[in-house]
């Protein structure tokens, strides 16, 4: 049998059954004006070993840099079991699988990522994983519209302490459905959400308030406060948590007095090697009172007819291919490598080793920014508490200082200056336990030296 | 054969409406309708003070493997539901025109059930549908 799913043969025969001269025939009903006639601007494909060649050139290019950018994506230890065992046979799956019963080890693989999500973000229940932080985030809001039962509202509440990537994912999302974001400023002095623009929000018909822990910032909000407002203004709560910081901060299920609704995420930390952006992966979890709001597929532990263990997808009647037009999850299948390596890295290192990479991470932060605002033009641009990144503000364009670090082989943190225009020439720095005394030195001295250099441009 | 009860009304989509002496309407689905989707696992109701149209959709039953809409049999404001349905929706499966009704509705208007199919002529679009 041949490894492909019809050779040109079987095509042949089947537009003969049908009576079809040819498959371009088939798509007849497609006025010609709608078609595109070629695909400009992307070439030919290449062969294994062109390609190969051409990307690790490209690979070249990005050299060995210091890294000390966050903003979303974390670099952390991945040991080296990790991969090692995801990328056996068993496991190289990039989806649920087809006739998925047939595949116990993968859902039982899937359920016990559940579970430890699950008890990671204090929740009841987690499907088996979204796209990524920011998909997760557009469908969570989806969701609490869906399943607020005393509002009709199509308002959300994202303010802008969330991650600006994460809030243009889900206008572009779940704009089009109909949803309205609202955006509420943050305080200057620490950072963290203004709850004197949130409380004018008070009273008014919303689905959602969305609250980001640690914030885009690194700062830590005021989460019992803000989900006990949220709560009483009869809004739910969406909370999007980094899963590392979860291993000292309070789980969003314990938020306030009743804790959070949904709890979503981006799951990279865990195990998946930071990559031009993806693929990673988004993580969601919820009471059992929404569960049938929730997206995404959910395996469920049960017995087959001689009472033997065995795992199932279940709540299926919330599927596309159940319930058609009205089903509250139109995605049908799970970032199914990525979050076997996120199963695998939380196995391996266990709770206590979470702890010690959140609070290593933690402490490398501090060091960090104690080491960075000795530099002259640099200060921190907000008080409070943070967990592993912070926001430093420059006297000089942080653009063009990170340009003269790259050239000493660093990557000085993330320019906010696009995002954030009215902090001036800031930067978005991140410390993980990947980073050494020596590191922090090294960054600290091509700091004060780059500053200097633009200074004198 | 389904089982039909001559004192109540009908919708072709399945419900059942009975007119309770105070002037309420009780709601639930046919005996049709709950040996058509099976064992339930999940009934999903309208809050109490939702307003509802002839035909809308209502509230969802659910089973292993599907999920249906319940249309409102008649206009009005839902004034209490079943509570037991949400520990035992098989409630519905073991007597669904008692037991398991869905809801309870102030109706908008006092011809409420007027439009809906007599026990005979329910009887006669389940045979025309072969149930």
């Amino acid at each position: 049998m041949p490894f492909i799913p019809h050779t040109e043969q079987d095509v042949r025969e089947m537009l003969a059954t049908i009576g079809a001269p040819s498959i371009d025939a088939l798509f007849d009903e497609i006025p010609a004006s709608l078609r595109i006639q070629g695909l400009d601007g992307i070439p030919e494909g290449l062969s294994e070993m062109e390609i190969g060649r051409l990307m690790s050139e490209r690979a070249r290019l990005d050299g060995r840099p210091l890294s000390f950018i966050g903003a979303g994506a974390y670099e952390h230890h991945i040991p080296s079991a990790v991969w090692a065992i995801t990328t056996r046979g068993e496991f190289y799956s990039a989806y649920t699988p087809y006739q998925a019963e047939a595949s116990q080890g993968t859902l039982q693989l899937i359920y016990e990522y559940q579970t430890m999500i699950s008890s990671l973000t204090g929740m009841e229940v987690s499907n088996a994983s979204l796209y990524d932080g920011g998909s997760a985030v557009a469908e969570a809001a989806l969701m609490a519209v869906r399943a607020h039962r005393k509002s009709k509202s199509l308002r959300v509440i994202v303010p802008s302490t969330v991650n600006p990537n994460y809030r243009r994912v889900a206008i572009s999302t779940a704009g089009n459905q109909g949803l309205r974001f609202e955006t509420v400023a943050y305080r200057r002095e620490d950072g963290c959400i203004d709850r004197e623009a949130l409380a004018a929000y008070a009273g008014q018909d919303i689905a959602a308030l969305v609250i980001q822990q640690p914030n885009f910032f690194g700062q830590l909000e005021d989460v019992d406060a803000l989900t006990d407002w949220a709560h009483e203004q009869g809004m739910l709560v969406i909370a999007v948590v980094n899963p590392t910081s979860l291993a000292l901060l309070k789980p969003p299920g314990d938020w306030g007095k009743t804790g959070a609704d949904i709890c979503v995420g981006e799951g990279q930390p865990l195990g998946v090697p930071l990559s031009s952006g993806g693929p990673y992966f988004g993580f969601m979890t919820t009471r059992m009172e929404y569960v049938r709001s929730m997206p995404g597929r959910i395996v469920g532990r049960t017995v087959d007819l001689d009472g033997k263990l065995g795992y199932t997808l279940t709540l299926q009647a919330r599927e596309q291919h159940i319930r058609r037009g009205k089903a509250t999850s139109n995605i049908c299948t799970n970032q199914g490598l990525l979050m076997t390596a996120a199963t695998i890295y939380m196995t391996l290192i266990g709770p206590q080793g979470l702890s010690k990479v959140a609070a290593v991470s933690m402490q490398r932060s501090g060091e960090l920014v104690e080491a960075l605002t000795q530099v002259k033009g640099v200060r921190a641009a907000f008080n409070g508490s943070r967990f592993h990144e912070a926001v430093l503000l420059l006297d000089r364009p942080a653009s063009a200082v990170l340009r003269e670090l790259e050239t000493q082989g660093i990557l000085g943190g993330f320019d906010l200056s696009g995002d954030y225009p009215e902090l001036g020439s800031a930067l978005l720095v991140c410390a993980t336990e990947t980073k050494t005394a020596g590191d922090i030195a090294r960054y600290a001295a091509a700091l004060g030296a780059a500053v200097q250099k633009v200074r004198a441009a | 054969m389904s089982q039909v009860l001559a004192d109540l009304r009908y919708a072709k989509s399945h419900e059942w409406a009975r007119s309770l002496p105070d002037g309420r309407i009780e709601v639930g689905i046919t005996d049709h309708a709950q040996h058509a989707l099976g064992d339930l696992v999940f009934v999903d109701v309208p809050q109490v003070g939702t307003t509802l149209d002839i035909g809308g959709a209502c509230a969802v039953v659910e089973s292993v493997k599907a999920a249906s809409d319940v249309y409102s049999p008649v206009a009005g404001t839902v004034v209490e539901i079943n509570e037991s349905l949400s520990g035992s929706p098989e409630l519905i499966n073991e007597d669904c025109y008692g037991k398991g009704w869905l809801y309870r509705v102030q109706p908008a208007s006092a011809s409420g059930l007027d439009a809906l199919l007599d026990a005979s002529a329910y009887s006669a679009v389940l045979a025309a549908e072969g149930g």
